[in-house]
């Protein structure tokens, strides 16, 4: 039986030198950034030009120049605050209506743009309002971006345009298409998203050849994930995923600066805070939470509307404060070593991700939770880009590693009495791809509503809404007679591409689900023409790569079917194949697309009847065949 | 010609010579193909029966997977990139269709022209499953210790091993009756485990 055809791993063969380019994988974090190179699957953190900090933090200042990024933004906090940026992540693919929920806790003003709220009532990403300058979350972070590029070309000496970049593994559909947009802001390429906690384990398992069921405990700025990961022979493989979008290391930070206000309240100071003095205030409460990384006890001077008052913030008191915050993260992973029928016994070994993880009553919480030592041998603030720099130099060089990650959330559609009806689950490995048949509820009925949700919930209005779509010019039938067929396909990076066919008559529509709480084809392409990135010398680029990589690919199968089947092969005709080859590899050589597709072209016209004289060979040897079973 | 035992052949995409239909690569230019129509059991290379060994159909997923997921062809064209995505997602739909009991009941009941229970249209129509469903479902709701609930689970998963072995029988014997009662069973045997799980999760989180 010769159903399944497999070649062995490598054998596929690799791109040309040329065509290896240099990606770079970039931790893209609330709080702090970090972008890393892997070479010969040695991968390592580029730092700043004196060799110093491999963490830029993920903080923007619009002053009246350019953005400024990183360390140096930061500084302005104490001067100019209401231009300074910080954890924009929170709000990559987020409406007014998400932000609520943490309202009070950013120290920025949000708003939504107006006109959004009538017609169709779409909600769209909130927009930062910085010292009278409106900007998205997502050119935010497609300024974080380009200093991260900025800081991989200076330290490599040479240009780079692709990437894999990592995002929380919970992060939602608009999250992840947010941050794709970003990185074509910055005039990146993604190779692949890649979710922190995966390239988290990647970058332990290549190191350490771990076999076994491991956990990545990841707690971010703002994020909070939990991923359980099988390694085996090379195989990296997600069991299941979990977490929180909204809760991390900037939920302790506000839990001591409530604190801080609250001692000064009963000292009599009540402040009024406005968003700059919130700012400055949980620079000081993130000085305390660092500060009790390693000592008892933290003395720290408040000073706010002019008064001045001393407090002393221990040990204790902190993981007091934060106790209720750590249990929620128990409480998820629980979830999620039931959704995947492991036991905390059977978990081999606990990464931990993330500059949170350092409080050491996290620490002993995951401790006592997988009761074992948690894995720290890696820095983890600087884990997740190694593990995305070895990914892209997979991606773009090979290796025998393999990474099978899965959906975080359940996609599903709107049915009847605004019912979620899932179609993908949670925890399914991806790529995916699922159908799904619905049909009308009302003779004649001529159109769908389909309505895309993401979530666990039952009821739409608790899930998350992706997009709506009609689908419209469903031909006059009885109630229930019409079959709609919805089809989800979600791809490696964990994108989603929703589309809808009526079945009896072909009827069909198709969306990349992006319109929600994203950023329209317009706008995405004014923000391009004022990034000044070349965005059409770009796609221009980038048509022609691909016309030389099919061309290519065109010449090798061609001499590939020659050398199977010379006896087949008039001699005129590999004179005409043979000089169409050399026309088109002539033309790849040079920089017009339609030189090489013409080339190409007459390349596949010229090996016609040679394919055709392959093709009928094949039908006469089976043919033969059956005859002589038929004898037997 | 139907019955014939020969594979049939289609043109590959790439070099234009020809290519079994149900091949993953040409075996003459090595380009990755479109998926056929192809039965999940042959996918993995199996005989069709209920009965089968997870951990070897894994290894086998882990090393199609090596070969087909799109992290292998990044810097390919597109439409291999495409191709690749479509493998990749034809391989992971059989592959959870198979590792999952129920879904690979249905499956199995699907190929043999059975709509089994509880998809569109069709109600459980077995008084004694609802009574024990609805039995079950109120001592999980009284239930408020993580003991009881323990206990709860672990007699569900007893009782779910036991019907899938059932209804291994049931279907390879092609007792089809049966099996489609038992597979309903199954499905809400396995639900409860999921319902009692989640209540213990949300017992700890309280």
């Amino acid at each position: 039986m010769a159903l399944l055809k497999i070649h062995e791993p490598g054998e596929t063969p690799l791109p040309h030198e040329d065509e290896r380019q240099i990606a770079v994988g970039i931790d893209l974090g609330t709080t702090n950034s970090v972008v890393a190179i892997s070479r010969d699957e040695k991968p390592e953190v580029l730092r700043d030009k004196s060799g110093g900090n491999a963490i830029v933090p993920s903080v923007v200042y619009y002053g009246d120049g350019t953005p400024v990024v990183g360390e140096e933004a930061r500084e302005h906090i104490n001067t100019d605050a209401n231009r300074v940026v910080s954890s924009v992540k929170r709000l990559m693919g987020r409406g007014l209506e998400d932000v609520k929920s943490v309202a009070g806790t950013l120290p920025y003003d949000v708003e939504v743009p107006e006109g959004t709220e009538d017609g169709a009532g779409e909600p769209m990403m909130v927009r930062l309002n910085v010292g009278g300058r409106v900007l998205t979350p997502v050119e935010v972070s497609a300024d974080i971006l380009r200093a991260l590029r900025a800081r991989a070309e200076e330290s490599l000496d040479k240009t780079v345009e692709k990437a894999v970049i990592t995002v929380p593994a919970y992060f939602d559909d608009a999250a992840r298409t947010a941050t794709k947009d970003a990185a074509k802001l910055a005039g990146i390429e993604v190779l692949r998203l890649v979710n922190e906690p995966t390239a988290a384990a990647l970058a332990y398992g290549l190191d350490n050849g771990a076999e076994g069921l491991y956990a990545v405990y990841d707690l971010g700025g703002g994020t909070f994930d939990i991923s359980l990961l099988k390694m085996q022979k090379g195989v990296f493989q997600v069991k299941a995923t979990g977490g929180d979008a909204a809760l991390g290391g900037d939920d302790f930070d506000h839990a001591i600066a409530e604190h801080l206000l609250a001692e000064r309240k009963d000292g009599g100071a009540a402040d009024a805070i406005d968003a700059s003095d919130a700012k400055r205030l949980l620079k000081t409460a993130r000085k305390v939470k660092e500060g009790l990384t390693d000592q008892d006890a933290v003395e720290v001077v408040v000073d706010l509307n002019g008064s001045k008052t001393t407090h002393t913030v221990t040990r204790a008191a902190f993981e007091a404060m934060i106790a209720k915050l750590l249990s929620r993260t128990t409480a998820i992973t629980e979830q999620v070593l039931d959704d995947a029928d492991i036991l905390p016994e059977d978990v081999k070994g606990v990464v931990l991700v993330g500059g949170s993880t350092r409080v050491p009553a996290v620490r002993k919480a995951v401790a006592d939770l997988f009761e074992q030592e948690p894995l720290s041998d890696i820095d983890p603030d600087e884990v997740v880009a190694l593990g995305a720099a070895l990914q892209a130099e997979a991606l773009t060089g090979g290796s025998d590693n393999l990474l099978l990650d899965v959906t975080p959330l359940s996609l599903g559609l709107e049915t009847m009495g605004g019912i979620v009806e899932k179609v993908i689950d949670r925890n399914t490995p991806i790529p995916v791809a699922k159908a799904q048949e619905f049909t009308t509820y009302q003779d004649g009925q001529s159109a769908m509503m389909i309505h895309v949700v993401q979530g666990e919930r039952e009821m739409v209005d608790q899930c998350r809404s992706l997009a709506r779509f009609v689908l419209t010019g469903i031909p006059s039938m009885a109630a229930g007679a019409a079959r709609i067929r919805v089809q989800f396909n979600v791809d490696a990076d964990g994108l989603l591409t929703v589309s809808a066919r009526e079945e009896t008559t072909g009827t069909e529509q198709e969306v990349a689900v992006k319109p929600t709480y994203g950023i329209n084809e317009v706008d995405m392409a004014n923000m391009l023409r004022d990034s000044m990135v070349h965005a059409r010398e770009d796609m221009e680029l980038r048509v022609l790569t691909e016309a030389r990589v099919e061309a290519r690919r065109n010449i090798l199968a061609v001499r590939a079917a020659m050398e199977a089947d010379r006896a087949l092969l008039a001699p005129e005709d590999e004179e005409t194949i043979n000089n169409a080859i050399a026309t088109l590899e002539t033309a790849m050589a040079g920089d017009d697309r339609d030189a090489i597709n013409e080339a190409a072209e007459a390349l596949e016209n010229a090996s016609r009847p040679f394919a055709e004289a392959r093709m009928d060979s094949r039908i006469r040897q089976a043919l033969a065949g059956q005859n002589v079973d038929e004898v037997n | 010609m139907s019955n014939t035992e020969h594979p049939a052949h289609k043109a590959c995409w790439s070099c234009k010579g020809p290519v079994e239909v149900s091949a993953l690569f040409c075996d003459t230019c090595n380009a990755i193909q479109a998926p056929g129509q192809l039965d999940h059991f042959k996918r993995f290379g199996l005989e069709r029966s209920f009965v089968v060994d997870i951990d070897a159909m894994e290894a086998t997923y882990l090393k199609q997977q090596q070969l087909l997921h799109p992290d292998r062809f990044a810097s390919k064209s597109g439409r291999e990139q495409a191709l690749s995505s479509q493998q990749a997602a034809s391989l992971n739909e059989a592959f959870e269709t198979l590792k999952n009991p129920v879904a690979r009941a249905h499956y199995m009941l699907r190929l043999a022209g059975i709509e089994p229970e509880g998809g569109e249209g069709h109600t459980v129509n077995d008084p004694e499953l609802l009574m024990e469903a609805m039995e079950m479902r109120e001592a999980l709701h009284d239930a408020e210790d993580k003991g009881t609930i323990d206990a709860m689970i672990k007699d569900t998963r007893k009782q779910a091993r036991a019907c899938e072995k059932d209804l291994g029988d049931a279907i390879d014997g092609n007792a089809f009756d049966t099996a489609k009662k038992l597979t309903t069973r199954l499905r809400y045997l396995m639900k409860m485990t999921e319902e009692a799980r989640a209540k213990k999760s949300r017992l700890a989180a309280a």
